[in-house]
């Protein structure tokens, strides 16, 4: 039985590392978007399971806020935003899939040679969940720093942000878990609220690095 | 007077975060500028009282989940009198802005509770014994402050609003990686539960966790409080939020915020040195700091904005305050502490000045702000005398702690001191050129209905005390830092 809670919960942080890759080859946004709602349903599913073997009840209210905010709510409003904007057409990845794809690979490798010897010592579920949770952490960063606009920035973020909910519900015990990912969920709200409310359609030209850096130059 | 405190329905602690609290709460709900900032200003005064208590009357470690020690005492006091002071700068400064059309009254409401929420969110994260609850804080504090660098809403005001919450946010979210590996580390030695959480906890056991997993979680700490602290190359939101946002928030941002981002990296540097097998923390944190020390002093040479200017003047200070603590030992921890005091008076006194500066006449580019000292003396040469203090002139107090941290680095470190001392000059003679262009010379063209001058008393309250410190530390000062300077180790 311990077995396989332990094939189960790797295979399913595992699955938040594939559709980490799945949402870096993306380049247009709406299949970001969905993407991202999948990234966050495998969450769902990993914290669940989580709790369940924990017998830790409190984690499954970590688990209905994944799903409901991060797979539902957040992906469709920020569905309709891009199409209200006029930007679902755009393509725009810095460098090409093939590069970022490679370095997304050696991302994974550096998590697994830093994250399993540094967590030796602790129980192997945990210490695997951390190298995975680590890969998701560092694509969140490459998908961030690879991507030109703001809606794709923030889809960095957010998956960056599920990888520190799997590491934290991976950490068994843990206090705190669910008012952390309630404070990480005011986050990302106060991002997509802020969006809507500051128009930040203007934020799209001067995000780009040559635009910032044309903007700032009259005032630096 | 212990007697009075305890007649309260609850201990001079928790008021640090009862008084900010039902203050922004308050404020968000008066429309009227008038009353809201009287209120502002009450409020950050009778939390600086409150926190003036703490240096005679402590809790309990074990009862609560705040704590108080000789260590974040220093940073309570320091914060809350700097929140106070800049509350009565802000009252006539944001007043200026709305007379002249700047802001919207209907902003102020905001503006207001805002800032007594960064009060509640900065004193939280200073006396949270629990390291999760510190990082909650952290990000509280860092949702606030965006929205305040955001209030004039023009685009440059929206851009470095979102630059900086989406490089604040991902600094956020490492520091929280970090958190999590620290309570794996701990897991194993205090057992599952709020125990392996609890920052005095954590530091009586430390010796007995895995140095693998404190040392890759420093790194993450260190990158993402490192983001909050503004040292380079993680700096890079820090001049944006500066120069875009009103006056009054980047004189909180550098003489309070960036101080509460150092403090949680200062524990968690603590809990390294505890364990014998970790690496040892010092280095990195010396680097960063040279780093950012010698990035910051070029950088003077090149800006055309004022508030921009002092911005880099920031990174500049906090590397040397890092470089300072990563040196470790009694002097150069003492150095640290006592720069940091100072730095925060300082630099908050600057921008007081600054902000003025910038209404009267009528910009913030440094080419159209000249002969300051003819034009208006007393606003010009309380900047003169700002910017020498923070440059580091005798006999300021900025002074006292440059020469400290630079003699007791020639003792130990000789090699180190000489980049040191090479970015301390640099920084110096680009402030010193900046100044003469600013303060002396022809005066450029005012602003000729600047309004009613705001209060320079905040300002000449910091400057007296820098000069006070550099000439004389009382003696319960010194023992105090002292004792804090053993505890950094």
């Amino acid at each position: 039985m311990e077995r396989f809670s332990l094939d189960a919960a790797h295979l399913l942080a595992g699955g938040m590392v594939l559709v980490s890759f799945m949402m870096l080859y993306q380049n247009r946004l709406l299949g970001l978007l969905n993407v991202f709602a999948a990234h966050a349903v495998v969450l769902s599913l990993s914290v669940a399971w989580q709790a369940y073997v924990q017998s830790a009840p409190h984690l499954f209210v970590t688990a209905a806020i994944a799903l409901i905010l991060k797979a539902i709510i957040i992906p469709v409003a920020l569905h309709h935003m891009v199409l209200r904007l006029g930007v679902h057409r755009d393509i725009e990845t810095v460098g090409g899939i093939g590069p970022t794809m490679l370095m997304g690979i050696g991302l994974v490798a550096l998590s697994m040679v830093v994250m399993l010897p540094a967590a030796a010592e602790a129980d192997p579920i945990a210490r695997e969940d951390l190298a995975l949770a680590l890969s998701v952490i560092l694509l969140g960063l490459l998908i961030m720093v690879t991507r030109q606009n703001a809606i794709s920035q923030i889809v960095g973020f957010m998956s960056l942000e599920n990888g520190l909910v799997l590491a934290a519900t991976g950490a068994r015990g843990m206090p705190l878990v669910v008012e952390i990912s309630v404070a990480f969920s005011v986050l990302v709200a106060f991002i997509v609220i802020g969006v809507f409310l500051f128009r930040i359609r203007e934020r799209f030209d001067t995000i780009d690095t040559q635009a910032l850096d044309d903007f700032r130059e009259g005032r630096e | 007077m212990i007697a009075i405190l305890n007649m309260l329905p609850f201990a001079p602690i928790d008021a640090l975060l009862v008084v900010p609290g039902i203050a922004a709460l308050l404020l968000v709900l008066i429309p009227q500028y008038r009353p809201g900032a009287l209120i502002n200003m009450l409020a950050s005064g009778i939390t600086f009282l409150f926190a003036l208590t703490l240096l005679v009357a402590r809790p309990d470690p074990t009862v609560s989940f705040l704590f108080v020690d000789d260590l974040n005492v220093v940073f309570v006091v320091l914060g809350t009198f700097v929140g106070f002071t800049t509350s009565i700068f802000s009252a006539s400064y944001i007043g200026h802005e709305i007379e002249i059309g700047r802001l919207k009254p209907g902003y102020i409401r905001f503006y207001h509770g805002m800032y007594q929420a960064l009060s509640f969110s900065m004193n939280l994260g200073l006396t949270a014994n629990n390291i999760g609850l510190m990082w909650v804080a952290v990000e509280l504090a860092t949702l606030t402050t965006v929205l305040m660098v955001g209030l004039y809403r023009t685009q440059a005001a929206l851009e470095a609003a979102w630059k900086y919450f989406i490089l604040g946010s991902v600094g956020i979210a490492l520091a929280l990686f970090g958190t999590i590996l620290i309570y794996m580390a701990a897991r194993p030695v205090i057992g599952e539960g709020h125990d392996a959480m609890v920052w005095t906890t954590l530091i009586a056991n430390a010796s007995a966790f895995s140095p693998e997993l404190l040392n890759v979680a420093f790194v993450f700490l260190m990158l993402g409080y490192g983001t909050k602290v503004g040292l380079a190359p993680l700096h890079a939101w820090l001049p944006d939020a500066h120069a875009e946002g009103p006056t009054p928030i980047s004189a909180v941002l550098s003489g309070l915020l960036l101080n509460v981002a150092l403090y949680a990296l200062l524990r968690f540097k603590m809990l390294l040195a505890a364990n014998p097998f970790a690496v040892a923390p010092g280095p990195l944190l010396v680097t960063l700091g040279l780093v950012s020390l010698i990035f910051a002093a070029f950088m003077l040479y090149l800006r055309r904005d004022i508030k921009r200017l002092f911005a880099y003047s920031s990174i500049e200070h906090m590397g040397l305050i890092a470089f300072a603590f990563g040196m470790g030992g009694p002097l150069a921890n003492f150095a640290g502490l006592l720069h940091m005091t100072m730095h925060s008076l300082t630099k908050s006194a600057i921008f007081f000045a600054v902000g003025q500066v910038a209404q009267v006449k009528g910009t913030q580019k440094i080419a159209d702000i000249r002969g300051l000292t003819e034009s208006h003396p007393t606003l010009g040469w309380s900047l003169v005398v700002g910017v020498a203090a923070i440059a580091g002139l005798p006999p300021m107090g900025i002074f006292t702690s440059e020469f400290l941290l630079v003699s007791s680095t020639f003792a130990r470190q000789p090699l180190l001191a000489i980049p040191l001392v090479f970015g301390l000059l640099l920084a110096f003679g680009a402030l010193i050129w900046r100044l003469t262009g600013i303060a002396f010379g022809t005066p450029s063209p005012s602003v000729v209905d600047a309004g009613r001058p705001p209060s320079m008393l905040p300002l000449i309250i910091h400057l007296v005390l820098v000069l006070i410190a550099g000439i004389y530390l009382p003696g319960p000062l010194v023992a105090w830092f002292q004792n804090v300077a053993r505890m950094l180790g």
